[in-house]
């Protein structure tokens, strides 16, 4: 545990250093939320209808933006070489570096969802669904976005092809998700989806971290 | 026969499935052929490279 | 954990070369054969559906070609899962041999449902079905896997680390599968396992299953071709690979 704590603290104070570069998955999300409206020109109705679908999406591509500050410029410095010679476990270490990426990325971003969601004409009562299925979602889509970074950790132009490998594997989680809060807005139970959520979040937090360490290391080999 | 051909109305799709089908399986066959053609060929020079007796490292002429 | 002697066997690539050379030509006979008699049978033996009509005729490639893709998924997985664990590198040329092959089958899966759903949904595309939506993920998937190993120069790394992203794409597939009960959609449910036995006469069902030989059959010559044309990349200038060719050229 105390691995955890450590690498941890650390991924979080190396993260608030370069804290105006945590913005800009933020500012990338606003601007693709804005760009629908002006591409659709709706109305308000089908504004609300396309609006969830809009906002996951945006969501989804905005967590790709941050990928760099994950693996890459610690592999570039050396410690994530240094990690891996530590005989600490790079699972727990691989599963700090990732809660660590969330709380700073994800968790904002989460934030502002619920947000533009009202400029949508979302309904209020509607929302804690919507925050709720968010936070079910962010430990899978963290740890797939994790795995991407870390696939393509030894290639110089890795960037590019993240996208390819990550959004496919998100598709039961836009759809889980976006039907969670389609059956919310119209006052029906929502549990199904949600507890979809968890299982796959299960899945993720569980077997994840082996697979992006594992990744981890050979691509540093 | 030309009412075999014209599937009761639904003749352009159902060969053209069968079409694309047919096609897919011959361009598989043909990249894996282009692909062995080229390793083969690959392999080949390399062998062949062999049988020439070596450069010898200009280091060892140095000697 | 020990092995048994057959799975050393299949990990030398002289003994899988030989191998391949005697089986392939086996399943590529039969394979084709098959589909030739399946499509005879299946376009002018069998009778139309009685609800959809002579259109009903692409249920003979376009279920099997949708098959074919997704075992052509799991057989990559299972391989580069057994590439990375006992770092086999025969078991990962076999995985690189079975995406290609698999994402075209998937693509001809995707092209023959439209054209299958045009007269009876009225729609090439829909994109409310979940069948059509996860195959089109599985196409990504593959796509994705290969876009991967071409990122790579070091083909060893390239193997290791495309392991491990089909080994996490493979959870994908069971959820392709068991996306037909999960969502209510105007996509049919499945006609072999539909309850109460298939739904087929047998007339219909006999060109049904001889096309699902027939495509896998046809997969797996295709993938032990390739695999040949993979190993002979890879030796590069092995002895027996040397011995092999001069061998053939004296025939």
């Amino acid at each position: 545990m105390n691995v955890f704590n450590a690498v941890l603290l650390r991924d979080l104070r190396v993260a608030f250093r370069r804290w105006s570069e945590l913005a800009h998955p933020l500012i990338f999300f606003v601007i693709v939320v804005t760009l629908f409206p002006l591409a659709l020109s709706p109305t308000a109705a089908q504004l609300r209808e396309v609006g969830i679908g809009v906002l996951w999406v945006a969501a989804l591509l905005s967590s790709l933006l941050a990928l760099d500050g994950l693996f890459r410029s610690d592999a570039d410095d050396g410690s994530l070489e240094q990690l891996l010679l530590s005989p600490a476990p790079m699972t727990i270490a691989v599963l700090a570096k990732v809660v660590a990426h969330a709380t700073v990325t994800l968790l904002p971003l989460m934030c502002l969802v619920p947000l533009s969601a009202l400029s949508f004409n979302i309904p209020l009562n509607a929302l804690p669904t919507l925050a709720f299925a968010l936070v079910l979602a962010a430990p899978t889509l963290s740890v797939l976005v994790a795995l991407g970074a870390a696939l393509t950790v030894s290639l110089r132009r890795g960037g590019s092809i993240v996208g390819l490998l990550v959004l496919p594997l998100t598709g039961p989680l836009l759809i889980f998700g976006t039907r969670a809060t389609d059956l919310s807005v119209n006052g029906e139970p929502t549990a199904a989806p949600l507890l979809f959520l968890a299982a796959l979040a299960a899945l993720a937090v569980s077997l994840g971290p082996l697979a992006i360490a594992a990744a981890v290391k050979v691509g540093l080999e | 026969m030309s009412e075999f051909f014209s599937m009761g109305g639904h003749g352009a799709y159902v060969w053209s499935a069968y079409g694309i089908t047919l096609a897919v399986l011959i361009v598989n066959v043909w990249l894996v052929r282009a692909k062995r053609r080229s390793a083969l060929q690959r392999a080949k020079a390399l062998a062949t490279q062999d049988e020439v007796p070596r450069k010898q490292p200009t280091v060892r002429r140095l000697q | 954990m020990k092995l048994p002697r057959w799975f050393h066997q299949l990990g030398s690539p002289p003994y899988v070369y030989r191998l391949a050379e005697r089986l392939a030509p086996w399943l590529g006979g039969l394979g084709l054969l098959l589909l030739a008699v399946g499509s005879y049978w299946g376009l002018v033996i069998a009778p139309p559906d009685y609800q959809q009509g002579d259109s009903a005729r692409i249920i003979y490639i376009h279920p099997q070609t949708a098959y074919v893709g997704m075992m052509a998924y799991v057989v990559m997985a299972v391989a580069a899962g057994i590439g990375y664990v006992w770092r086999m590198k025969l078991a990962h040329a076999v995985a690189v041999s079975a995406a290609p092959i698999g994402a075209w089958f998937t693509f001809c899966a995707l092209i023959t449902g439209a054209l299958w759903g045009r007269p009876t949904w009225g729609t090439y595309w829909q994109w409310g079905d979940p069948r059509i939506m996860s195959e089109a993920l599985l196409l990504f998937l593959f796509l994705g896997y290969l876009a991967l190993r071409g990122a790579f120069d070091d083909r060893d790394k390239a193997d290791r680390v495309t392991a491990i992203l089909a080994v996490v794409g493979v959870v994908n597939v069971p959820i392709i599968h068991y996306s037909v009960e999960w969502w209510n959609s105007l996509h049919q449910t499945s006609t072999l396992l539909a309850e109460g036995g298939p739904a087929m006469t047998i007339d219909m069902l006999i060109p049904f299953l001889i096309m699902f030989a027939g495509f896998t059959l046809t997969f797996y010559w295709l993938l032990l071709r390739r695999l040949q044309a993979e190993i002979v990349e890879r030796e590069g200038n092995a002895r027996w690979l040397r011995d092999w060719l001069a061998g053939a050229r004296n025939e």
